[in-house]
């Protein structure tokens, strides 16, 4: 049980952190402190289940999320686990140390102390998570934070391009990951570690294995920044030093190496894995430090050679043996503590000289020599020189590539040779760094006089050095406990015998070091004259450039691919998109039908009512009317379309619909009076523009067939479907379940606010969504430049118009208001509801607007749509969740009467709550949008040339900007 | 003997109410003015809430009368928006 907090707390914390740190003022001493803190408590979780580990436990977290799904989220800790979570909290803490002295108060502190803790976290999450799915999820979250790491300074372009592109890459590399463990659990037949972890035969054997294994491979050498993927890592050197320090050494890119090694043992031991990761390997190995060699900037050349790392644990992890893996364990962590300390030097480095270029820098170690001797102890570590742990893991890799060669393919037989010129150019690269940076003759000329750092800066550094000496001198007795127990959680009983000893006596490894220390000397002596000379580019390999490639694909696919699809496949014009939508329908049902055919149905038609059929005669008139006046008579198609719109309610009530009747009715009145406020700011009508030409009828013949055809046919679609007997659907079980169940007697309102709650509410979330739509579009919108100025009736001096109506307006209010209340409270048993009161509401503030004007009612009366739509919502699922508090399942409504005494009983249900959220949600949106839409006019005229002198008042505010 | 000549006047009512929309509804659509589409409109409405309360008489149930009472009370707001984007320019100044 405990241990369970451990892990949970182990991920929690740092996140919990990361939230106070972005709240906490920017006090740089205070932040470090906290982040401090919470990094030690994350490393004492850590460390606390690690215990339980040696106690021969596993400790684990499990909390069912969709368990329907089969989903839960679980962290489990395991040896492997363990070991990553050490370096990721324990570099942590000294990241944290030093990032309190490297960072300037000039730069916003808590952001930087709350992305780095929240990084922690999510890197946390993804070595402990216990399922593949929330793996995945933390790990897009690190690429997320280290986004925002790396973009730290976001006045700084290069920062914002890099992390913009290890975004990309490493976020796409994410989905690759994502879709290949979707793919692994589906073989499996689930998500979870262990499952995962047991069933490695299968998966091997599946068919689908391929797939799966290049999907995740393409996450994890995404991540790891592997050849090809590999670009992205110098370009995130624009982050602050801690940042690169931490990412590129213990956390982000290793990332993609855990996950190599965590799934090692279920997809490695096929040709297909050695086919794919030992090239990759191979070639990233010997480019990066290669690269690295030619770098004169010396986070760039650290960069490159943690490319170069990262390509020979991958190589190792490829080999498909047992010991291979072992030291590819064993020689992330040492990659860990020594390029850890390195960056930290080399950020030293630039935070006391003002330059990292090596070629401006020379003699250090007169200066800072403290910080020489500690960064010369982990370049040596680098180099593989022997009694640093560097030497022992290389050795390691050394005999398993001797080991290795004896197999018959070319590959394998290359890789004594490929690893020995690889170590060769490691010890170049590093002497590079060291000679360059600390020894020669001292320079005067450096954008700040050298100096040693302040004391504790140099503490992580030297903790790591000190790491990096206690295990090359004695490694069975330090990491040794900590690497056994990681390997014997990948390799279980499988764990080979592999000895940590310094000395194994004079063997074919040791004399490949030796090589390779001679060699790499040699070659640093050869390229001293052109490495001095100050060249910018890689001899060679000056076309390999990551970043143009990057680009140009960027370029491609966000712009030239974009517009060419653009172009081929979309229009401006309206009229061709209402027409691609209206003949996709007429096709649509066309095919649907042509099998059938379309004949109406047996039941008997019931006799002409006169007045029905004048009804109809009224609105089918009406309806060609306003379709044949629309182009050029708007206000004349308009009035056809109200006309129209109450034959339709009428046609509602005849049918026995009241409440769809009333929604009908206040639906014309709002839009009538929306299409009036929208139509002041239509461009004028151009009547002569090509109306006659041949080209122009014949556009216009072909689409009056569409029109007719659509409209026919629907027609016809809905002669038969009302002519057959509608099939026993679950109209029945509403009617006799609305009473009992939903406690009212309007069956229809009883399924909208609850049979149907749940839907009802997504409608009112839309409806909301459209207003803010609205909203947000016309505070910008500019009319056209012929309608901004003042209507031509207005151009007189008419005054007191439409006086009797403006009072008779006024008197209305309250009775409007009464009314939609009542309609609102009665909804629940007998027509009415929410979405009728809302919008009977709405038109009695329009109605305000339109007799008062804007400012009269804005001076008068303070509605705040916002407001009302958030409360509305909230309403809404606050009356759903209520009733999960209650254990029953959300939007589950209750009902019960009240006895008021001598007034009777008043039947009172949850779901009138809800509809009440509804009501304000409906009253909101839809005034926010005539609001917006009355606000047009006075804006309009501020803008308008000539200024009329008597609307030169204070301006009102925007509706919403309350 | 009653209910005979109620339900007569009713039907009677209803086919008179039917003409004078169809009257109206010429209104709306010769016009030719934009002012007698406007009170063509107004007048539509009005026979369409008589039309209702006709209704509700005849079917015997007050459940259609909320419909006649929202035209009643809301009827004019299309009509007075009309009449003032006629008059104004703009509905809402």
């Amino acid at each position: 049980m405990h241990d369970a907090i451990y892990l949970l707390a182990a991920v929690l914390l740092p996140y919990l952190g990361a939230v106070v740190a972005a709240l906490l003022p920017a006090n740089a001493r205070l932040l470090a402190w906290l982040a401090g803190c919470v990094a030690l408590a994350t490393l004492a979780m850590v460390g606390l289940g690690f215990a339980a580990i040696e106690a021969g436990g596993l400790p684990r977290f499990d909390l069912a999320w969709a368990p329907e799904l089969g989903l839960s989220f679980s962290l489990r800790m395991d040896g492997f686990a363990g070991l990553f979570a050490f370096m990721v909290s324990g570099i942590g803490v000294l990241i944290v140390l030093y990032a309190r002295y490297y960072m300037s108060p000039e730069d916003p502190i808590p952001r930087f102390f709350a992305f780095l803790l929240a990084f922690m976290g999510s890197m946390m999450g993804v070595v402990l998570s216990g399922n593949l799915i929330q793996l995945v999820f933390f790990w897009e979250l690190t690429s997320l934070f280290s986004f925002l790491l790396i973009g730290y300074w976001q006045n700084v372009a290069a920062a914002r391009n890099g992390a913009r592109m290890a975004l990309t890459v490493t976020a796409g590399g994410g989905l690759a990951l994502f879709a290949g463990v979707l793919i692994l659990g589906h073989i499996v037949g689930s998500y979870e570690l262990d499952a995962v972890l047991a069933s490695g035969e299968a998966i091997r054997a599946h068919p689908l294995y391929l797939p799966a294994l290049v999907l995740i491979l393409l996450g994890a050498m995404t991540k790891s920044a592997q050849f090809p993927f590999h670009f992205w890592l110098p370009h995130a050197m624009a982050a602050p030093t801690p940042v690169s320090a931490y990412l590129h050494s213990a956390t982000l890119v290793k990332a993609g190496i855990f996950l190599m090694a965590r799934l090692w043992p279920v997809l490695a031991g096929t040709d297909a894995w050695f086919n794919i990761l030992c090239p990759v390997g191979l070639i990233t190995l010997l480019l990066g430090a290669y690269v690295a060699i030619f770098q004169h900037d010396m986070k760039a050349l650290l960069a490159y050679s943690t490319i170069s790392h990262l390509g020979l644990i991958t190589l190792l992890l490829s080999l498909n043996s047992d010991l291979a893996m072992v030291a590819a364990v064993f020689h992330t962590v040492n990659h860990a503590t020594f390029k850890a300390s390195l960056f930290m030097a080399a950020g030293i480095i630039d935070h006391e000289t003002g330059t990292r270029d090596i070629r401006r820098l020379s003699g250090l170690n007169e200066s800072m020599p403290f910080t020489a001797r500690l960064a010369l102890v982990a370049a040596a570590a680098m180099a593989g020189v022997p009694l640093l742990n560097g030497f022992i893991s290389k050795e390691m890799f050394f005999s398993e590539a001797l080991t290795v060669a004896t197999a018959t393919s070319v590959l394998h037989g290359i890789l004594p040779v490929a690893a020995t010129l690889a170590s060769i150019l490691a010890v170049t690269y590093s002497l590079r760094f060291i000679h360059g940076a600390f020894f020669g003759p001292p320079v005067d000329d450096l954008p700040k006089q050298p100096h040693e750092p302040p004391q504790f800066m140099r503490v992580p550094v030297e903790v790591l050095v000190f790491l990096c000496i206690v295990v090359g001198i004695l490694p069975s007795a330090t990491i040794g406990p900590l690497l056994d127990k990681a390997v014997r959680a990948l390799l279980g009983d499988a764990t080979p015998s592999y000895s940590l000893a310094v000395w194994h006596g004079f063997n074919l490894p040791l004399a490949m070091s030796l090589v390779a220390l001679a060699g790499g000397i040699a070659l640093y002596r050869l390229l001293y004259r052109h490495l001095n000379a100050g060249l910018e580019g890689t001899p060679l390999l000056g076309f390999l450039d990551g970043r143009r490639a990057f680009e140009q694909v960027m370029v491609f696919i966000s712009w030239r691919f974009a517009r060419a699809l653009v172009r081929l496949m979309a229009t401006d014009r309206l009229q061709i998109q209402l027409m691609l939508m209206v003949c996709t329908a007429l096709l649509a049902a066309t095919l649907a039908l042509l099998p059938h055919g379309l004949a109406a149905g047996d039941v008997a038609l019931t006799a002409v009512d006169p007045v029905v059929a004048i009804i109809w005669a009224v609105g089918g008139a009406c309806a060609i009317a306003a379709a044949y006046q629309a182009k050029y008579h708007r206000l004349a198609a308009l009035v056809l379309l109200g006309s129209t719109g109450l034959a339709t309610c009428l046609t509602f009530i005849w049918f026995s619909a009241p409440d769809l009747a009333l929604t009908q009715l206040l639906v014309e009145i709002v839009t009538t009076v929306l299409l009036l406020l929208g139509l002041r700011w239509m461009p004028r009508r151009i009547e002569t523009a090509g109306s006659g030409a041949p080209l122009a009828r014949l556009r216009r013949l072909r689409d009056f067939v569409i029109a007719a055809v659509s409209g026919l046919g629907l027609a016809a679609i809905s002669y038969a479907m009302m002519t057959r007997v509608s099939p026993d659907g679950i109209s029945r079980e509403f009617l006799t379940r609305a009473y009992k169940e939903g406690g009212g007697t309007n069956v229809v309102n009883v399924i909208l606010v609850d049979f149907r709650g749940f839907d009802t509410m997504g409608e009112i979330t839309v409806l909301g969504v459209v207003a803010l739509t609205v909203f947000a579009l016309l505070r910008r919108f500019r009319p056209a430049p012929e309608s901004v100025g003042v209507p031509d009736q207005q151009q007189g001096d008419a005054r007191d118009w439409l006086l009797v109506p403006s009072v008779t307006m006024r008197l209305l209010f309250p009775v409007i208001i009464a009314v939609s209340i009542y309609l609102l409270l009665r909804g629940h048993d007998q027509p009415g509801g929410g979405f009728i009161a809302g919008l009977m509401l709405a038109v009695g503030i329009l109605v305000q607007y339109m007799a008062g004007g804007t400012r009269w009612v804005e001076d008068h009366l303070r509605v705040l749509p916002l407001r009302w739509m958030g409360f509305g919502l909230l309403l809404a699922v606050g009356t759903g969740v209520a009733a999960t508090v209650f254990g029953r399942p959300f939007l589950t409504s209750y009902f019960a009467y009240a006895d008021l005494g001598p007034l009777g009983k008043l039947p009172l249900a949850s779901a009138v709550i809800f509809d009440l959220g509804v009501f304000a949600l409906v009253f909101g949106a839809t005034v926010l949008i005539l609001i917006v839409l009355a606000h047009q006019s006075v804006r309009s005229q501020r803008a308008a040339p000539p200024p009329p002198p008597v609307e030169a008042l204070r301006e009102p505010a925007i509706a919403g900007e309350d | 003997m009653t209910m005979t000549v109620l339900s007569w006047s009713l039907l009677l009512a209803q086919l008179m109410l039917g003409a004078a929309m169809l009257c109206t509804t010429w209104r709306v659509l010769r016009g030719p003015r934009a002012q007698d589409r406007v009170i063509g409109l107004d007048a539509l409405y009005v026979c369409g809430m008589l039309l209702l309360l006709t209704f509700g008489i005849r079917s015997g149930t007050s459940v259609y009368f909320e419909a006649a009472l929202v035209i009643a009370l809301l009827g004019f707001v299309s009509t007075a928006a009309l009449a003032k984007f006629l008059m104004r320019g703009e509905v809402i100044e």
